[in-house]
Order: structure tokens, then C-alpha cells, then sequence
């Protein structure tokens, strides 16, 4: 494993839309490099033929039917929203296409 | 706009499909289109805090039906979470499927015989759809957007092809005929102007003969077969030209510009987005059974290529032009009234004629919903015609009553007052006509074949359509 | 204390009403939670309305259920429909969900009245409730200590006797130490076992809801009501609740019970002692006592916490800005997002966010994720193992008795060591549940841990029952 820089929590922070302060971002990266550190104990394992664990217990998927459900009020949907629009969720201005 | 000498393209297409399944692939929301804004949404599809995920049985079955038309195998799959922030999605992220899809491995046979493999065909949820306020109704230069959740949660299985495509026109009836399959499993109702099925093209070019693939582009925002091909063509173009003199193409999503008739950079990205997929945790992998995998390969209808090889086979030695009747009436769907024709005896030749032609711009003109011609009564149409009882034109004259008003196509034929004109009367009325026309007859006498339509004419006159013209000529001939 | 087994009798029998039950528990925060802040929300008018119904349909002739008048506090990641829920977060300040966790229905459907919304570690995040975007809770037994975390306000309200029950969850400890150190009954039952419909997602594949309690009867009672196969959660065991009371009195006579040493080892003085006079209790009841060694176990603490942020980095990615709860207004889309999440976010929260986010990383996905979702495929084995010799499994709870308000808040790894007996369970999935046991050194009290595989509540439930019975004062 290599170690955390501060340009990996600049970033890991901008992935997550997140914005640090400087001094935020210095202390950030030692908290998590601490906790990195520590988990180099996972390191000392050969886990090629381990499988990774998704589910604690494996089971046939619960289907449900194709059957219609009632849902959600709209009013009491758009009721909290931060803004509404022509019964629609407003948000300023996208800049760039979905990624 | 074409391709530059010496150069090939290579083409993948990723189609989007919805399925035509009551609810959506996670909750129980209605999965209709056009509906009110926000009013098909629950805790779920709107990815409320402590909602979960629960999979719809019915979009399993749709994909897998999809997958087994194409070929793929039904493999046992698992669901992803594909991250990113963006508002048409409650989650910010998708769930989707990554490295374990539902299915693998297929191939599309074209009509034109060639062969286009399918890499893969996975289930995973729609968006919401936005709408930008202010400027042209466009992203860039809006001022605000608007979202509506109706859609998010639709159920989508996004088809993957090969990098096998080396034409536009192939890339074309790639797409019309996966169309076709996908509408005759039900699975979906292949609307690309509605957004039902969308296509992304992946266009990369290289030298004739060379063996490596060429940096590749995606083009986006393709509305039609026509935009397809024309896209496609337009990127050879664009991206051999650039080759050619020197320059080299960037990996990039491109969209194309219908007006235009160009594909243009979208906003420049930076290097592949980072999705951080990780398997969900909240749904369980799904591994159909035996029992179900067959069932549903055993519940797929007849093919688009199985059926137009039943339709050729009638035919024995097809011209061309009913190559083209077979193509038309099997995407159509009307190739049952067709072998229905024939098992009742009808002469396939005219079976194949009347429902490409005349059934064919009947159904055309149907409003959404309304009642199709049904098999049993064209059928009964064409025996009529086939047995002399009605000539071509009151066939098709009776064909479009029965569109209309439905009901036994012997009825109408005897309300319009069609009944068989008996040979006496046909010579009776050719008679009459040779007496009032005698500079044509004498033409026509002396060798002018052209005036036996002239005669025709007169007589489906005369007769209201209810000569046969084969029998008006036979008669002409005789006289002559 | 009166547990809440005698209360629905007394509300079945007609001695007591809900409403007369409902009011006392309201009077009781209203005196006490000033000092101790366990409650985010009271719904007066909500409980005084379940009151009246459970106590119409007792007059009615009618079956009240099995909790008939209990008054319950829910921790505020659990939707409650109408009634605030912020997961001890300004992002989802004065959020009304629209819609009601699975529990809570099926606790009210029990005669059960929820009286309020209990404090937490922010999005379950933290061994303390110091998280809490809202101020601490305290430790009713010491109001200068934590009542540990993340479900602190519910193991408070039930250690200071305001209500008889609590829900808390459990991702790596967050029902189960807070119970130790507030000297309650804490209860993390089989991942699946209780539907997850409802509750404010932390780590998925790791929470769990279960009931804190005065003692091992409630508890149980409680897991009867809420367990059980939920068709709107897809991970939920496809069985009915399991029915616990009738093993109570099973006793241990006969089974075989592992004292792991790395559910010991590290554990303050006062602590391991506890454990020991549990194991003796339990030799006494009949059970044999062996020692055991799970050395898989001392990786629990590092692959948890590369899963549970990595999850959690995706879990709360919907917290945008865009539908519902806090917005900062911006001229841009990703301005508004950023601007609202550096706002809404506490510490802790942003910290495990980014954790996640670079755990789940290009390039670094193998390395962390990857590794610790195999490692804990590892420990599951080692579980495994280990059931073959030993019908349940015997440790601390938690390291220390509870520590000072601010002890910890500077050093991110300090705190999390206060998991480091509770994560292992949590990462199996197999259930575990925490009875007090005496006191330390200063006074506060020790909780003592059972490990069961999966399903095996009854067994666990009854050899609480035979520490409970034996429990110093």
C-alpha cells in the first residue's frame, strides 16, 4: 500500500463534493493516513484464494412481483424540497454532462 | 459523407433499452410514460433516506428473454453501485451491473446474412429526466434545471455489441433489427424517437488491413435509424480525414448535431470518470434455475430471422423485390397473416403482395390502440380474390371495409354490391365499349397493345371496379 | 424500574393505562433530559394519540399486544413518518419522512408507544454520541461521562428509566457498547434477522437493529416484535421472528462456552475481572468453559473500518442538496452540492467519507476494499471454526467503562479502538448481545458479551438470562 498524500484527500474530497480548508486537509490526511497505517496488519495475508465477502449469507434473491404499489403523495413529496419548479425539483445551473 | 479511401470502420453499438414491464426494477411505482411530473415516485425510486431496493421478477424475466432472443447465456449475476453525483439520479449512483451481467456471449444475424456478436446484455435502473430553463432548452447556457423522478427506476437491459460493425448501413440494420427482436419478445416497444430504446455508437477507423483498433469516440444523442447512419458515416469521415493528415484522434463522447449533420465535442472530460463500483450491498446475487432459464427460451416467440426464412421458403425462388415484401412485413409483424394465407391455400405469391402492400398502409394509417385487421378476415379476402370471386381492386376495396368496420368480409363484399361478374355480362360490357370506341379498337386492332388499358379502364368504368382486368384483356385478345 | 413485561401485563390486566404510562415516561423527560440530552425530539401529541388507542382496543375487549402501553424511544436514523428525523445531522435538520421504518410499524402494531427521537453519533458514525450535531448525550450514571455510541441517546433514555425500551443500531458496536456503558441490556441480533426498511442507511452490509433494555426478558420481547422476513428488504432472512421467550429459562447446562482472548486482551483491569466472574457464573450454571484464540479477530478493527466508510462514502452520497433537508444555495449545480455537504457534515462524518472514497478508489480498490471484504471472508471462517467447538462465545463489550466527555474527540483512532470487541460480529453477521455485569473500578458499570452463530438467538438469550440472574448489583 502506498502512503496518503494531501493530493489524494484533495482528491478523494472533490470525488466526494466535499471542500477542505487547508488546515482541514492537513489534518485530515494524518487522521487518515493513522487509520491506513493501522489497517497495513491486513497486509501481512496471502488472499488470492479468498473470496471477498458481498452478503453475510448467501441466499436466493427475495423477487417481488410485477405488481403495481401505491406510492408517495406528490404534494407531500415537494413539500420539503429546497425549490420547486412546474411541480418539478429545481437546481441551479449543471454545468457539464452526467460523467 | 463517407469513409476515406483506404480506410476501414469499426463500429460497437451499446443500445439502452426500457422494458415493458407494470413497475419499475425496484419498487412498485407505475413504469408509464408521460405522466404528470413527480407523481410515479416512492421512498424508493426517489432514494429516500432508509429506502432499500426489492427486484422486479417480471424485468428478470425481460432480460433474460432478451438475452436468450440474442443468443447469450443466462448466467448467475450480481449488482453493482456505480458512483457519481448528478440530479437525475436520487442516489448518486446507479445501480447497475458490472463484471457479473445476467447475460453473455450472442449474436445477431442480420437480414443481409452477416453476423454481428454481442458482448454482453445487463439489467440496470433508468435516470429521472431534467429540463433546463432559460437559453434554448439546451444544458449549456441554461440557468436552472427542473427534474422529474417518473422515470428513475425504470427498468433498462443495456446490449453491448462487438466491435464487429464495419458499416454505417450495417450499424443501421443492427439496430433495426434488435428493434425488431426486442419488440417480438415484448420486452420493449423500441420507441428511439420516445426514448424507449436509445443507441451509442463507438466509431474508430484504421487503415484497410491493419489488424490493431483505432482510438475509438462515442457518439451520443442518436433519435433514429437515420441519425444512426448518418452519424456514423459522418464520424468515419471525420475521424479518417484526420488520420490521413497526420493528426491523431482523442478518445472522447461526441454528440451528434442532427441539424448540423456533425458529431461535436461535448464538454472535454478529463481521463475516465472513476465510478468506484463496489458489488450492492443491499441486493443479493441472482442465479435463475434451470427450470426458469428454459422456460423462458421456450416461451420466445418466433424470430425476425426465423420468420423471414419461413416467408422465403414459401416463395421458392424470391425476386428481389420480394426479398424487400418478406424484410417489410416481418418488421411489420404481419408474416402470420401471411403464412395464415398460405396454410388456407392461398397462392403465397399473392398472399406476400397484398399484406406488404395493401394491409401494410392500412395498418400504417391505424390510430395507436385501434383494431387491427384480423388474420382470419384478410385471409378469407384473399381466398376471395384467389378464387376469381373478387378482382384486385375489390379486394383491396373490401380489405380496407373490414379495417374499418370489421365483421365477415363476404357481407361486405355483397353491401358494396362486388358479386362475381359473370363472364355474359363481361362480354356484354366489352362489346358495348369496342361499339363506342372504334378509333381504339380499330388501333388496338391493328397492334396497339398499349389500348388494351385504355379498354381496361373503360370497363372498371363501366363495372365499378368489378372486372377482373386479367379477364377484360383475355377478352380483348380474343376479339382482336 | 418496572421492565416492560410487567408494564403491558398491568395495561392488559386494566391495573394501568397506556395513556396513565405515556404521560409518566413524557413527566420523566421532561424532568430528567434537560440534564442529560438523550432526546432530539419528543412527539407528546404522537404518543398521548397511540395511547388512546391501545387503551380504546383494551376496553374494546381486544388483544393490545405484546407491548401494550410500552413506552419506546427510537434512535433518529429510524424514519418515523411526520415526526423529524435527522440522524443527528444539520443536513437533515427538520426532515419529516414521508414514510415509517418497518420496526416502528411493527412496534406500534405491539401496543408499543414511541415517545421520541433519540441522539446519536451523526449518521451512526462514532463510539460516544459526541458526534452528535446537537450536543452530547450524558451518561446517566455519570453526567461528566459518555453513554457511548452511536446509539447513546436510546441506551440514556432506557438507563434512566424514561421509557422501558429503546432501538438502537448496530454497525459495529453502536447498540452493544453504549449498552455496556450505560449498564443496560443491548441486543445485535443476526445480520437480517430485523428489516433495515427505515433506517438511515450507515454501512449496509453491517447495520442492524436491535432493542436496548433493563433487562434480558425485554430485550427479547422486543426482538420478537420487530424480527422477521420483510418483503421491501431484499437482505432480510426469509423466516418468520423467532420465538425467544420460551428459551429464557433454557439455561446453559451442558454447552459448551469459548472465553476468547481476543475479545479480552486490551480490555482495562476492571473489565477483564468482569468477564472472568461471568465465565464462573456460567461454569457454575452447568455450561463448560474453555479457553479459545481467534487471532483472525484482531483484524476485525482494520477491515471494518475500510468497509464501513467505503459503504457509508456511497450511502450518504444522496445528501445533495437537491431533494429534501439542508441546501446552500449556489450559482452552480456542484457549487450548491459541495457547499451544502461541507455545511451539513460534521467531522466524523466527512473524515469516513473521504475514508471511503479512497478505499473504493481507481487504483486502490484491491488494495483496500477488496483486501478487507476477503479478510473478513477470513474471520468468518475463523467463526466458524470456532462454533465447532463452542456452542456460544464469551468477551468484554467494550474495553473500558465509560470515559470522559472529550477524552477521545482528538484522536479519530483512539476512539475507534472502542470497537474493537464489538466489530467482529458485525462483520460475520452472527449475533451477539451485551448484559451488564457489576461494576469497575469507578463505579460504572461493566457489560459482558455472548456470540452465537447465526440464528442462535435463543441460546444466546438464554445464557443472558443465567448471567442476568446472577449479575453482581
Amino acid at each position: 500500500m502506498t502512503s496518503l498524500s494531501r493530493d489524494d484527500v484533495a482528491h478523494v474530497a472533490r470525488l466526494a463534493r466535499l471542500a477542505l480548508s487547508d488546515e482541514e486537509l492537513e489534518r485530515y490526511t494524518d487522521q487518515l493516513r493513522a487509520v491506513l497505517d493501522h489497517a497495513r496488519d491486513l497486509e501481512a495475508f496471502d488472499l488470492e484464494a479468498t473470496p471477498p465477502t458481498a452478503h453475510p449469507f448467501a441466499a436466493d434473491p427475495y423477487l417481488r412481483d410485477d405488481v403495481i404499489v401505491n406510492g408517495l403523495d406528490r404534494d407531500e413529496v415537494l413539500a420539503q424540497a429546497p425549490a420547486v419548479e412546474d411541480e418539478r425539483f429545481c437546481v441551479p445551473q449543471i454545468i457539464g454532462d452526467a460523467p | 459523407m463517407t469513409i476515406r479511401e483506404g480506410y476501414e470502420m469499426v463500429v460497437g453499438l451499446e443500445v439502452h433499452t426500457e422494458l415493458k414491464t407494470a413497475t419499475k426494477l425496484f419498487c412498485g411505482c407505475p413504469n408509464v410514460f408521460g405522466e404528470a411530473p413527480n407523481t410515479n415516485v416512492c421512498p424508493v425510486c426517489l432514494g429516500l433516506p432508509g429506502s432499500l431496493p426489492v427486484l422486479n421478477r417480471g424485468a428478470v424475466e425481460l432480460a433474460m428473454a432478451i438475452g436468450a432472443a440474442l443468443g447469450c447465456a443466462i448466467r448467475p449475476s450480481s449488482f453493482h453501485r456505480k458512483n457519481y453525483f448528478y440530479p437525475d439520479m436520487p442516489k448518486d449512483y446507479q445501480i447497475s451491473q458490472y463484471d457479473e451481467p445476467i447475460n453473455v456471449g450472442g449474436a445477431l444475424e442480420l437480414p443481409d446474412g452477416s453476423r454481428v456478436g454481442i458482448e454482453r446484455a445487463h439489467l440496470e435502473e433508468d435516470t429521472g429526466k431534467t429540463t433546463h430553463v432559460g437559453a434554448s432548452g439546451r444544458i449549456h447556457g441554461a440557468e436552472r434545471s427542473l427534474v422529474d423522478y417518473n422515470r428513475a427506476g425504470v427498468p433498462l437491459v443495456e446490449i453491448v455489441s462487438d466491435p464487429d460493425i464495419t458499416s454505417a448501413a450495417q450499424a443501421r440494420a443492427y439496430a433495426a433489427e434488435l428493434r425488431s427482436i426486442l419488440v417480438a419478445t415484448g420486452a420493449s416497444d423500441g420507441r428511439m424517437e420516445e426514448g424507449s430504446m436509445r443507441v451509442d455508437a463507438n466509431v474508430s477507423v484504421r487503415e484497410l488491413g491493419d489488424a490493431t483498433l483505432g482510438t475509438r469516440c462515442e457518439i451520443k444523442n442518436l433519435n433514429s435509424l437515420r441519425s444512426l447512419q448518418r452519424a456514423v458515416d459522418h464520424e468515419a469521415e471525420r475521424q479518417s480525414e484526420l488520420v490521413a493528415s497526420g493528426g491523431r484522434v482523442v478518445q472522447e463522447t461526441r454528440h451528434w448535431d442532427e441539424g448540423a449533420g456533425k458529431t461535436v465535442t461535448m464538454r472535454s472530460k478529463e481521463e475516465a470518470y472513476d465510478y468506484r463500483y463496489f458489488p450492492e450491498p443491499d441486493l443479493l446475487p441472482l442465479a435463475p434455475d434451470d427450470a426458469w432459464r428454459d422456460r423462458v427460451t421456450a416461451g420466445l416467440p418466433a424470430l425476425p430471422a426465423a420468420r423471414r426464412a419461413t416467408l422465403l421458403g414459401l416463395l421458392g425462388d424470391p425476386t428481389a423485390s420480394q426479398r424487400d415484401q418478406v424484410l417489410s412485413v416481418v418488421e411489420l409483424g404481419l408474416d402470420t397473416m401471411v403464412t395464415s394465407a398460405v396454410s388456407a391455400g392461398v397462392e403465397a405469391t399473392l398472399a406476400l403482395a397484398r399484406v406488404a402492400n395493401e394491409v401494410a398502409a392500412i395498418e400504417g394509417t391505424a390510430i395507436e390502440g385501434a383494431e387491427r385487421l384480423d388474420v382470419a378476415g384478410v385471409v378469407t379476402v384473399l381466398e376471395m380474390e384467389q378464387a376469381g370471386e373478387l378482382s384486385a381492386t375489390q379486394a383491396k376495396a373490401v380489405l380496407a371495409d373490414l379495417a374499418e368496420h370489421g365483421g365477415d368480409p363476404r357481407e361486405l363484399a355483397a353491401r358494396r354490391g362486388f358479386e362475381q361478374l359473370d363472364a355474359g355480362s363481361l362480354d356484354a360490357t366489352i362489346d358495348e365499349l369496342i361499339v363506342a370506341f372504334p378509333d381504339e379498337w380499330t388501333r388496338y386492332q391493328q397492334g396497339d397493345d398499349k389500348l388494351a388499358q385504355f379498354f381496361v379502364g373503360q370497363v372498371m368504368k363501366q363495372t365499378k371496379g368489378q372486372a377482373d382486368g386479367k379477364a377484360v384483356i383475355a377478352g380483348l385478345a380474343r376479339r382482336r | 424500574m418496572t421492565s416492560a413485561i410487567e408494564l403491558a401485563a398491568a395495561v392488559r390486566r386494566g391495573d394501568t393505562t397506556a395513556t396513565s404510562l405515556a404521560e409518566g415516561a413524557l413527566a420523566a423527560i421532561a424532568a430528567g433530559d434537560g440534564a442529560i440530552n438523550a432526546f432530539l425530539h419528543v412527539d407528546a401529541e404522537g404518543a398521548l394519540a397511540a395511547a388512546r388507542r391501545v387503551d380504546a382496543a383494551v376496553a374494546n375487549g381486544e388483544d393490545p399486544g405484546p407491548l401494550a402501553g410500552v413506552p419506546v424511544a427510537l434512535k433518529d436514523n429510524l424514519c418515523t413518518r411526520g415526526v423529524p428525523t435527522t440522524a443527528a445531522s444539520r443536513i437533515l435538520e427538520g426532515w419529516r419522512p414521508p414514510y415509517t421504518a418497518t420496526v416502528v410499524d411493527r412496534l406500534v402494531g405491539a401496543g408499543a408507544i414511541p415517545v421520541g427521537k433519540t441522539n446519536l453519533d451523526e449518521f451512526a458514525m462514532g463510539s460516544s454520541t459526541e458526534n452528535s450535531a446537537y450536543g452530547p448525550t450524558r451518561n446517566p450514571r455519570n453526567h461528566a461521562r459518555v453513554p457511548g455510541g452511536s446509539s447513546g441517546g436510546s441506551a440514556a433514555a432506557v438507563a434512566a428509566g424514561m421509557v422501558a425500551i429503546g432501538l438502537g443500531s448496530d454497525t459495529g458496536g453502536s447498540i452493544r457498547q453504549p449498552a455496556a456503558l450505560c449498564g443496560v441490556v443491548g441486543f445485535k441480533p443476526t445480520y437480517g434477522m430485523v428489516s433495515r426498511y427505515g433506517l438511515i442507511a450507515f454501512a449496509s452490509s453491517l447495520d442492524q437493529i436491535g432493542p436496548l433494555a433493563r433487562t434480558v426478558a425485554d430485550a427479547a420481547v422486543c426482538l420478537e416484535v420487530i424480527a422477521g422476513h420483510d418483503p421491501r428488504d431484499s437482505t432480510s432472512l426469509r423466516e418468520p421472528a423467532p420465538s425467544l421467550l420460551d428459551a429464557l429459562h433454557d439455561g446453559v447446562k451442558g454447552k459448551t462456552i469459548g472465553l476468547v482472548r481476543e475479545l479480552v486482551d486490551g480490555s482495562a483491569p476492571d473489565v477483564e475481572a468482569a468477564v472472568a466472574a461471568s465465565a464462573v457464573t456460567l461454569r457454575d450454571a452447568g455450561a463448560t468453559v474453555i479457553e479459545m484464540s481467534i487471532p483472525e479477530m484482531r483484524l476485525g478493527l482494520s477491515a471494518y473500518y475500510l468497509i464501513a466508510p467505503a459503504e457509508a462514502s456511497s450511502n450518504l452520497a444522496r445528501y445533495d442538496g437537491v431533494r429534501y433537508g439542508l441546501r446552500v444555495d449556489a450559482d452552480d449545480l456542484t457549487t450548491m452540492n459541495v457547499a451544502t455537504r461541507t455545511k451539513g457534515f460534521g467531522d466524523e462524518v466527512k473524515r469516513r467519507i473521504m475514508l471511503g472514497t479512497y478505499a473504493l478508489s481507481a487504483g486502490y480498490y484491491d488494495a483496500y476494499y477488496g483486501r478487507a471484504q476477503r479478510v473478513r471472508t477470513l474471520l468468518s471462517r475463523a467463526f466458524a471454526v470456532a462454533y465447532g467447538r463452542a456452542d456460544l462465545l464469551l468477551g468484554a463489550t467494550a474495553p473500558t467503562t465509560a470515559f470522559e466527555l472529550g477524552a477521545k474527540t482528538t484522536d479519530p483512532m483512539a476512539m475507534y479502538l472502542s470497537d474493537v470487541f464489538t466489530i467482529p460480529s458485525n462483520l460475520s453477521g452472527d449475533p451477539a448481545m451485551t448484559v451488564p455485569f457489576g461494576s469497575g473500578a469507578d463505579g460504572l458499570p461493566v457489560g459482558v458479551q455472548l456470540l452465537g452463530p447465526a440464528r442462535s438467538e435463543r441460546l444466546v438469550v438464554a445464557a443472558a438470562q443465567v448471567l442476568e440472574d446472577a449479575a453482581p448489583s
